[in-house]
């Protein structure tokens, strides 16, 4: 088992075009530690700084990571991680 | 009960049980009807405050054009204010939103400009972004980030919910302009303080993201993340299959984005029954499903209806 990460098509350049990746790490910020091993560049385009960049949404198990501790988040095997651009959304 | 007008009969909706939807009588459901407003759905709440504000400090005088990123809701309850007032309204919209929707737009007389589908409402709002500037006499409530947006439900979505449920637990609205949560966040908080805000956010096909890059995403203006305690953003299919079980286990036809709140309620009132803690959770049904009907949402297996709703704004 391993911590499925589902990469969107905006970021799908770093990961050979694959739409999901897996990954290890007790926590958020050391699954992407880990992933950015195997695809260069990915991790610095989902954190800077300050944590996760302003215009990136991460859900763990489709809940939004910023209320579950942002990087800190404890992640398991067998979790989904889904990455996403924030958009406007729909029908407003 | 009698109103001197349409625009009078604003809110004061309905709050009613989920009683199958709920696992038991401690953990309950409640559902907030906002389809009863006078166009619909819940944005008559956002669209009548604005319209009144921009009237108040002089930017709306008569004859003039408002103009609006909206692919739905929003455009129709402005559409009707509009034309009650004598003002003229631009609805800025991606191509890939309902017919319904269009069809009640030109009724209410509103002009639609069409947006590319791909990259859903950020295209809409920044089209209408750059249509503002060039057109400086038109007037952009831009509901992404006015401030009467959020008022709307501090004043009355908040105070309607705590008056019918003052034992309220949690309050699950669907995350788009962020104006409901916010006000109605900000409310419930303030006189509840343990209360739960959570946010339903719907996820769609890829093609809605675009291939933009990160550092153009959009934010509302209006969020405050301060005032949520959590954030679910639903697939598609998980929305359907909720809209329908809210179809058939309770008779409600709501919008899809409702399957979306119902979806993270259900979850929440899982958690809580679990725990055996007391719950009363109630959802924000943001409009009916009527405007849906041709996307096939409610007929027909539900792999066919997320095939048809691929690649569409459905809430």
């Amino acid at each position: 088992m391993a911590i499925e990460v589902r990469i969107p098509t905006i970021l799908r350049t770093y990961t050979d075009g694959q739409k999901s990746v897996e990954g290890s790490g007790a926590t958020l910020a050391e699954l992407f530690a880990d992933l950015d091993g195997r695809y260069d560049g990915l991790s610095e385009r989902l954190i800077d700084e300050a944590g996760l960049r302003r215009f990136v949404n991460v859900y763990l198990n489709d809940e939004d990571v910023r209320f579950l501790g942002g990087l800190s988040a404890p992640v398991s095997d067998g979790d989904t991680v889904t990455v996403l651009p924030a958009v406007a959304g729909g029908a407003r | 009960m009698r109103y001197d007008s349409l625009l009078d009969s604003l809110g004061g909706t309905p709050l009613v049980g989920l009683p199958r939807l709920s696992p038991s009588p401690a953990v309950r459901l409640w559902a907030k009807l906002e389809d009863r407003n006078p166009t619909g759905s819940v944005k008559d709440r956002a669209a009548f405050y604005m319209v009144a504000a921009a009237e108040k400090d002089g930017r709306l005088s008569p004859g003039a054009t408002i103009l609006e990123p909206t692919s739905g809701n929003t455009g129709i309850s402005l559409a009707m204010v509009a034309s009650l007032r004598g003002y003229k309204l631009i609805c800025v919209m991606p191509e890939n939103t309902s017919e319904e929707r269009r069809e009640l737009l030109g009724a209410y007389g509103a002009t639609i400009v069409s947006s590319p589908a791909a990259g859903g409402s950020n295209e809409a709002v920044r089209m209408a972004k750059e249509m503002a500037a060039r057109n400086p006499d038109w007037v952009m409530l831009y509901q992404y980030g006015n401030e009467a947006n959020a008022r709307a439900h501090y004043e009355t979505t908040g105070p309607e919910l705590l008056a019918d449920l003052p034992e309220i637990t949690h309050f699950v609205a669907g995350l788009g302009t962020t104006g409901t949560l916010m006000g109605t966040g900000r409310y419930l908080r303030e006189q509840r303080p343990g209360v739960q805000i959570v946010a339903a956010e719907p996820r769609y096909g890829e093609l809605v993201y675009g291939l933009r890059n990160l550092s153009e995403g959009f934010v509302p203006e209006l969020y405050d993340e301060s005032v949520l305690t959590s954030r679910f953003s639903v697939a598609s299919a998980d929305a359907l299959r909720r809209t329908r079980e809210l179809l058939h286990a309770e008779g409600m036809l709501a919008g899809i984005s409702s399957g979306c709140v119902l979806h993270a309620g259900l979850q929440l009132a899982a958690k809580a029954h679990e725990a055996g803690e007391r719950a009363d959770i109630a959802l924000l049904i943001a409009d009916g499903g009527w405007k849906y009907l041709s996307t096939g949402a409610y007929s027909g297996t539900l792999a066919e209806a997320e095939a048809r709703l691929e690649g569409q704004l459905w809430a």
